[in-house]
């Protein structure tokens, strides 16, 4: 299906959005710096890559979201999805041996939970946030029965090799994140699903009355939001070396904050995925500064609801003041 | 909607039965299983039971039904309930009185109430974003406050008034019909019943025909986290503890039991009984299902089955008034 050539819609130009990443670029940098200052450790070699591998945890969860949002849906069901694919994979790898079933499950369990989803939201036309939010206590659930209280831990090298190992001395999980960005962003700009999905996003009624297939490609979006929650919960299980059903949930405000961080508007048909990574990196550092400023780890749910409310707010003024210029 | 459920009724019983909502069938249908299953679920205790657990569930789901009503959503308030307790029980330790604690818990609430209601009303922002941010605020000053552990050791008139009753009624029970009929008279007896259902219809119309609609809009927030924060009372009365995180999942039951109900999001199509019929079919299928035994993270997927067989129901029922009207 192709769309009529006057109607354009891609990200207005790249100019602004180029723009825009500069800036969030130039604010790690700054707060980076000042960390620096505050302490020196900050900025060793070890420290950066160890953040970096964190901010690429957050920004796997947050690569399928960003897509979703920007159709103009939501998931709130990552972290849990996240949850159970880690504890379903764990007890495959224990119970096999073979890290490569653990692989399998992660992903199946992923992917069918975000097609559970856009499948409530196109057949029983659910909200999303519902659809989703009524799926993020269905997958806890599951988890915490599953689980029954244990922890699954001790994985196989092999397998610990997807959060610990390094290739060209940098660690896998940053090689994992640039393969999905890279696919991400060549998805959204340079095939006709991305574009439908900004046209969706930006317009519903007009994407199903320009003939995209609407529903088709809003169950592709949950599936991929699946998707990369299942790598996600893949990444976090081996570097972790342990599962259990409390380790998804705080990670649903922080997926979020990082995605509106990133610049993707929660109105959708607008945003991109190298936003998110450093919307990612951002809400990381910002972690990270917290813990060496000595702050109690029992205010980052707080530290990420600010930024979810900051974030919105802005994003509220941004696009407010370009309907306005524009 | 309500006129369509008329006409039906006045044309014969397969069709008054199309207009009880799904929730409805269902509560029946769990009803009659789960007395034939175990005969102790039609107990006078095991009733009693339901009718307590009922009462808090419903004091999440009244105001959540208003909230839905104007289009919205509040998945702060289950954050909302625990940061309450929590709120309350400190106060009552540093050995404040029971009113003045219940008057710090009031001003935090309304205080998180009036947040919501601003960046909801006055900036539009949608409602599941800006809630799931204040939940973030929440549950961090619990956490903050306590700790992460539980608080407990205040004084004991608080279980003691869980406990009490009013003419042989359990006073938590007496204290959700209160406020169904409150709010049943604010939402179908007063004006500003009638502009709260109207904000789900059509705000602009609202705000055009001269109405101060974002200020009605912003006062069913703070009316809704005011009742939140106060029936945080039952809660640490019923456990004579407080814990900063044993409010959440409360507000996804709540939003269950609201939709079961039939209140849609779309239009805010609401209906406060329905609320009523929602809370007890949750209540009824986590006591059941207690009764027999199944692990209590199974009973919350139970919900989400529960919740989808309604819409399912639902639907089936709007095809077929579609198809013999």
């Amino acid at each position: 299906m192709t769309i009529p050539a006057t109607l354009d819609i891609r990200p207005s130009s790249l100019s602004p959005d180029a723009a825009a990443l500069l800036g969030r670029f130039v604010l790690i940098v700054l707060i980076a710096g000042a960390l620096t200052a505050v302490d020196p450790g900050f900025a060793s070699v070890s420290n950066l890559l160890n953040m970096l591998r964190q901010a690429s945890l957050l920004f796997l969860v947050a690569s399928g979201l960003t897509l979703v949002i920007i159709g103009g849906g939501l998931d709130l069901s990552v972290g849990a999805n996240l949850t159970l694919s880690a504890c379903l994979a764990a007890a495959a790898i224990k119970t096999t041996g073979n890290p490569w079933y653990g692989v399998a499950v992660a992903i199946g369990a992923g992917t069918l939970i975000g097609y559970a989803n856009g499948l409530m939201i196109n057949r029983l036309q659910l909200p999303p946030f519902l659809a989703t939010f009524g799926m993020l206590w269905v997958a806890q659930g599951i988890a915490y029965w599953f689980m029954a209280g244990q922890t699954i831990y001790g994985m196989p090298m092999s397998f610990r090799y997807f959060g610990t190992g390094f290739f060209l001395g940098v660690p896998l999980p940053i090689w994992i994140t640039l393969v999905v960005c890279l696919a991400c962003s060549i998805l959204l700009h340079r095939t006709t699903f991305g574009r439908e999905a900004y046209f969706m996003g930006a317009n519903q009624t007009a994407a199903l009355l320009s003939g995209v297939p609407v529903e088709r490609r809003r169950l592709l979006l949950y599936v991929l939001s699946g998707l990369t929650a299942g790598i996600a919960s893949l990444v976090y299980l081996a570097r972790l070396n342990a599962a259990e059903p409390g380790i998804g949930e705080p990670l649903l405000l922080p997926a979020i904050a990082a995605v509106l961080v990133g610049g993707t508007s929660l109105f959708g048909g607008n945003g991109n995925i190298g936003g998110t990574a450093l919307g990612a990196i951002l809400l990381t550092i910002i972690v990270n500064g917290l813990n060496l400023l000595n702050v109690a780890a029992t205010w980052h749910p707080f530290v990420n609801g600010a930024v979810v409310l900051v974030a919105i707010i802005a994003d509220l003024v941004i696009s407010r003041r370009r309907s306005g210029s524009g | 909607m309500s006129v369509t459920i008329q006409l039906q009724r006045r044309s014969g019983m397969g069709q008054f039965l199309s207009a009880i909502p799904g929730a409805g069938l269902l509560l029946i249908l769990m009803l009659v299983l789960f007395t034939i299953v175990n005969p102790r679920f039609v107990s006078q205790t095991n009733l009693m039971n339901v009718g307590l657990q009922t009462s808090l569930l419903l004091m999440l789901a009244l105001p959540m039904t208003l909230i839905i009503m104007t289009e919205g959503l509040d998945l702060s308030a289950g954050a909302l309930l625990g940061l309450s307790g929590v709120i309350v029980a400190e106060a009552l330790l540093a050995g404040w009185g029971v009113l003045a604690a219940c008057a710090a818990t009031l001003a935090v609430s309304i205080a998180f109430g009036a947040l919501n209601g601003v960046l909801i009303a006055y900036l539009s922002l949608p409602a599941f974003v800006v809630t799931l941010g204040t939940m973030g605020l929440m549950q961090g000053i619990a956490l903050v406050l306590t700790n992460g552990d539980p608080v407990g050791g205040f004084t004991p008139a608080i279980e003691t008034f869980y406990r009490s009753q009013l003419w042989f009624i359990p006073t938590p029970i007496a204290i959700a019909a209160a406020l169904y009929a409150a709010l049943w008279l604010l939402l179908y007896r007063t004006r500003l019943g009638n502009y709260v259902i109207a904000i789900g219809g059509n705000k602009d119309a609202l705000r055009l025909a001269g109405i101060r609609a974002n200020l009605v809009h912003l006062a069913v927030y703070v009316l809704g986290s005011t009742i939140i924060g106060l029936s945080a009372v039952l809660l640490i009365g019923r456990t004579n503890s407080a814990h900063p995180t044993v409010g959440i999942g409360m507000e996804f039951e709540a939003i269950a039991a609201v939709v079961l109900g039939g209140t849609s999001f779309e239009k805010g199509q609401g209906w406060l009984f329905g609320a009523v019929l929602g809370a007890l079919a949750i209540t009824v299928l986590r006591n059941g299902l207690n009764i027999l035994s199944i692990d209590s993270s199974l009973q919350v997927v139970c919900i989400g089955i529960l919740l989808i067989l309604a819409l399912l129901i639902d639907q089936a029922r709007k095809q077929f008034v579609r198809r013999t009207a």
